[in-house]
């Protein structure tokens, strides 16, 4: 008796929160970091998705990128953190450890779903099963070149180098040296800091044959013949070739962009940046395919995910705001504010996007693509730059290098697994 | 049945039969308590709980385990951490000489000219002012390769070939190092001159009369009446090159750069624990080298301080 009355109250008092939660609105917390043209895609985002869900509101927090994943980290077992947060997608496996954020709800985002209508590279985001976080836009990097260069160097500005040798070939006609063999102008930028060393473990290694990592990403695989092949490739512009210099003029970007350097590799979150270049045309290619016709690229994104911390109401209301924002409406806002590309396939490859000069080459490589799944990003980027420090500035043998570097990174992914 | 009269009563008596010196020494209690509870706070109790987290594994998110000493073996069977420990003491060993005798011999000359003194002593100081970031900066472009490099300009301009500097796993330490020594400089022979000018100008007087040569003058009158001048300075500038970061880490990193690179040449141990507590999150290991660190600056500053006694 008491326990059928007890459910009665309960129930009525449930019926009475969701009449009052009705009345008032549900307020969920949103974080990313401060990036202008970010911040201005997200505040448009949230206008929208409040007009069309009176009963939710948007609170967009924003930290700058150097304390924001401190932040979150922080906040999340202080239950203070966000309800959907932005992460860089390398942080997904430490924030998943962590518990600061939940698998996304199969009721709104199947599996199925994501798979038919999401690029491939997402599936850096599933986890026994379940997918975690989802990007909005996502990146690839493509080849610029400085079409004014090309020009001089007797080159055709609208033919960009297709394959590896057409590549070294053009980077051998545009390299200008002074009488004591100074550079004055490289070939290409040699920048293992910025893109290059994703160019060398996606693309460049894959292109000879090898693959980075084992199929389950739990045991480095680069310490291979392709694996050599491919360094010595790489630190041959330097070694041999002589049309590259790491460290010409600190930057590879810088280099390109004062008009010192004929081509280099990037990302197309440089198209905002290089968008400011006066002095001379440039132009976007799609990476040069390896010796048996081979692409590959390397897509990275930022993804949104829901977190531990909301339940109940605002759980619905987080998955709601999580679904729009992962949206092809969204999407196409976020290409034209942010420059970004769109991570849904039909999103994406519009006729008008395809065909585009700039937003083309970036989105036929998200075709081919493939996103490197870390357990410790900046570590394991570290392990890649001594290697090639090893190489090019103590004249290591890439196969030594190269087993050197894979004992470190093994160390790594061991210690990351292990718990 | 107590009231609260009684016991203010009670207290009153207690107040009223202490001494004058007694009361006294309440007092200063009194106010010496305010900075020891803050000192105790923000200074005392993060040392304390360094040493417990450097005896856990703990990445911010998950609750601490307690692991023993397991970091600090992890820490001595680490390779970059003693390739970092080398070179926080090559900093040390290199920078403090370095900056002291240049300090010394620049504060012993200044202080015989009359002509612009003022300026010139100005001129030795402002870099001490200029914030260590914006220097760095300027530091790394000097550094470059030709054709922005003002160093490599010059070399290629003398017919010399030009150097890595920065891109070198031998040079580049001292790269980084030398903009420091410059940027403390000024500091150091600001302290000299004040030091040198404390000297009584009678001893100087009697020694030149006892026609003494210069040499020994300054074996014998100035160096070991400038001995506070040079203990307080040796340990502070020990301090100094002991905790270096903001060169090291403004002049070999950026966005997307290497920092303390390359391979770990110019790294010190206070960005070592910068990075693996806030980069890697790994904040039990990086408490374990916050807590080398510890020790290793105590048993430098006791030791410089027994060194350098007055007998």
């Amino acid at each position: 008796m008491r326990g059928f009355r007890g459910f009665l109250l309960g129930l009525a008092m449930s019926v009475g929160a969701i009449a009052g939660a009705r009345a008032q609105a549900v307020e969920i917390e949103y974080w990313q970091y401060v990036f202008d043209a970010r911040i201005k895609a997200m505040n448009e985002l949230i206008k929208r998705f409040e007009a069309a869900n009176p009963n939710i509101k948007v609170k967009h927090t924003t930290f700058p990128y150097a304390d924001y994943q401190t932040k979150i980290v922080a906040a999340a077992p202080a239950g203070q953190g966000p309800d959907v947060v932005q992460l860089f997608y390398g942080w997904v496996d430490n924030f998943i450890a962590g518990k600061v954020i939940r698998p996304l709800p199969r009721d709104a985002f199947p599996p199925e779903m994501i798979e038919k209508e999401f690029y491939p590279i997402v599936s850096a985001m599933k986890r026994e099963g379940e997918y975690y976080a989802l990007p909005t836009a996502v990146r690839s990097l493509a080849l610029f070149y400085n079409k004014k260069i090309f020009q001089e160097a007797g080159l055709d500005p609208a033919k960009p180098p297709k394959t590896l040798d057409e590549f070294l070939d053009a980077a051998k006609k545009t390299t200008k040296r002074d009488g004591a063999g100074n550079m004055l102008q490289a070939g290409v930028t040699l920048d293992m800091p910025g893109q290059d060393y994703h160019w060398w473990r996606e693309v460049l290694l894959r292109q000879m044959g090898g693959k980075p990592y084992s199929d389950d990403n739990k045991t480095v695989a680069y310490d291979s013949e392709a694996g050599a092949k491919s360094l010595a490739w790489y630190a041959d512009l330097q070694r041999t070739h002589k049309v590259g210099l790491a460290g010409f003029m600190d930057e590879g970007q810088a280099a390109f962009r004062a008009g010192r350097a004929a081509m280099t590799i990037d990302g197309s979150f440089r198209l905002g940046a290089f968008g400011g270049i006066k002095n001379f045309e440039w132009g976007v290619a799609e990476l040069p395919a390896g010796p048996d016709g081979t692409k590959s690229n390397f897509a990275s994104y930022w993804v949104n995910a829901i977190t531990t911390k909301p339940s109940g109401e605002k759980l619905e209301a987080a998955k709601k705001f999580m679904a729009f924002v992962t949206s092809p409406e969204a999407m196409q806002l976020w290409l034209e504010t942010v420059g970004e590309l769109p991570a849904r396939k039909t999103a994406a490859e519009t006729e008008k996007n395809l065909n585009h000069p700039v937003y083309g080459p970036f989105l036929k490589a998200l075709n081919y693509s493939q996103a490197t799944v870390f357990v410790d990003e900046l570590p394991q980027r570290q392990v890649i730059l001594d290697m090639a420090n090893r190489v090019l500035l103590q004249n290591q043998e890439p196969k030594a290098a190269l087993a050197e570097a894979a004992k470190a990174e093994q160390a790594i992914l061991d210690r990351f697994y292990k718990k | 049945m107590t009231t609260y009269t009684d016991v203010a009563r009670s207290g009153g008596r207690l107040w009223q039969g202490l001494s004058l010196q007694q009361k006294q020494v309440v007092w200063a209690w009194a106010f010496l308590a305010v900075p020891i509870l803050f000192y105790g706070l923000i200074r005392f109790y993060p040392t304390v709980e360094a040493f417990v987290i450097s005896t856990t594994k703990w990445n911010l998110m998950t609750p601490p385990v307690f692991v023993g000493l397991a970091n600090f073996e992890r820490l001595l069977a680490d390779p970059v951490f003693w390739k970092v420990f080398g070179n926080t003491f090559l900093y040390l060993v290199i920078g403090t000489p370095v900056s002291l005798i240049l300090a010394f011999v620049i504060a012993y000359h200044l202080d015989r000219v009359r002509f612009m003194h003022g300026f010139i002593r100005a001129l030795y100081f402002l870099p001490f002012l200029t914030t260590a970031a914006a220097m760095a900066w300027v530091w790394r472009w000097f550094y470059q390769p030709v054709p922005i490099g003002l160093f490599n300009n010059l070399l290629a301009g003398l017919g010399i070939a030009q150097q890595p500097f920065l891109r070198s796993t031998t040079q580049a330490l001292p790269a980084v190092l030398a903009p420091a020594i410059w940027a403390g400089l000024g500091f150091q022979v600001v302290i000299f001159l004040a030091g040198l000018r404390a000297i009584p100008t009678t001893y100087y007087e009697a020694a030149r009369i006892d026609g003494l040569p210069e040499l020994a003058i300054l074996r014998k009158i100035t160096l070991p009446l400038l001995k506070p001048t040079i203990i307080f300075l040796v340990v502070f500038s020990s301090i100094g090159f002991l905790r270096i970061f903001d060169q090291v880490y403004n002049m070999t990193s950026q966005t997307s750069s290497d920092p303390g690179g390359p391979l770990n040449a110019t790294k010190p141990l206070v960005l070592m624990i910068y990075q693996t507590a806030f980069s890697s999150f790994d904040m039990g290991y990086a408490a374990a080298q916050t807590v080398v660190l510890f020790l290793v600056l105590l048993c430098i500053s006791l030791l410089q301080l027994r060194l350098l006694r007055d007998r």
